[in-house]
């Protein structure tokens, strides 16, 4: 693999895992925000 | 939102299934802001890191690799540092604020962690011809990677919220001491691993890559404390959801005793 591969690799690796989690984090973050009245999700 | 940690701790009325009103997110005004900063620095730094900077005369393009391994790092020790604070303040202040914290730094920590591990063996295959040997800083990182690992597995092994926060707390006071040693560990013994990069008197890098080592750093840590607030919420509102759930749940049962 020429030193380009290695550099996307890299890259690509900590986007897809960022990506995925903060997405993850947001949906679940939705979902319980549904189950709650809105006094108890009053954010700063 | 600060609460003192107790096992008793609910709000009075159980609430429906579903709750309408108010916005259904974990977003606010300031983290859309925070949001779209990261973003904006997200795509700066990748036009910096991948086309801006120049390669280096040692490195070769690899050094671009480092614009990520190393903003990573530092984030990871940073959310570290949060996941200790956090859990001196659980052990002194018996706060559940603190508790959900640390428990939310802990799992970014993790995450960031593994991708320190992973990038670090990505840059290792072109730059030392190996993915992986068991150099002082490699192991001592992959044992914090384990003893967060430990941490998280700790916070899963009861649902009492007291012995929870006060057992999580515990082995989170333990990770502060390992960033130490890992930090400290090109110096303390023979390791192939590089030197400190910027931790020093007279950097070993200046000009564009320098700037966008910084700039990696700056983005990573924004998008940590965005990551961070957005985790915290969610763990905040998982807890309250289990409390309404265990009000509903008692609030059966007492109806079914006195209707037989």
């Amino acid at each position: 693999m020429s030193q380009w591969g290695y550099v996307a690799a890299g890259w690509l690796v900590v986007v897809v895992a960022v990506v995925g989690y903060a997405t993850a984090v947001l949906r679940r973050g939705r979902a319980l925000s549904r189950r709650l009245p809105p006094e108890e999700r009053r954010w700063l | 939102m600060t609460t003192r940690l107790t096992n008793t701790d609910r709000p009075g009325d159980g609430p429906p299934a579903a709750v309408d009103g108010g916005p259904h997110s974990t977003a606010s005004p300031a983290t859309r802001v925070l949001g779209v900063l990261v973003l904006v620095a997200s795509g700066v730094l990748a036009v910096l890191g991948l086309v801006a900077s120049p390669a280096d005369t040692e490195l070769g393009e690899t050094v671009r690799l480092l614009y990520v391994h190393v903003p990573v790092v530092a984030a990871a020790y940073l959310a570290i540092v949060i996941t200790t604070v956090g859990s001196v303040a659980v052990l002194w202040k018996r706060s559940q604020w603190w508790d959900l914290v640390a428990g939310s730094a802990a799992e970014l920590a993790t995450l960031l962690t593994a991708l320190t591990l992973v990038t670090g063996m990505i840059w290792g295959r072109p730059t030392w011809g190996v993915f992986w040997v068991w150099d002082a800083r490699l192991t001592s990182t992959a044992v914090l990677f384990l003893l967060l690992l430990g941490y998280l597995a700790v916070r899963r092994t009861t649902t009492d919220q007291v012995s929870r926060a006060t057992r999580s707390a515990v082995v989170g006071m333990l990770l502060l001491p390992n960033v130490v040693i890992v930090n400290r560990s090109v110096e303390w013994w023979r390791s192939l691993h590089q030197d400190p990069t910027l931790i020093t008197l007279d950097p070993k890098i200046d000009g564009l890559q320098l700037f966008t080592l910084v700039f990696g750093i700056a983005t990573a840590t924004l998008l940590l404390v965005w990551l961070l607030i957005h985790r915290f919420r969610v763990a905040w509102m998982a807890q309250r959801v289990e409390a309404h759930e265990l009000d509903d749940a008692i609030a059966v049962r007492r109806a079914e005793a006195v209707g037989s």
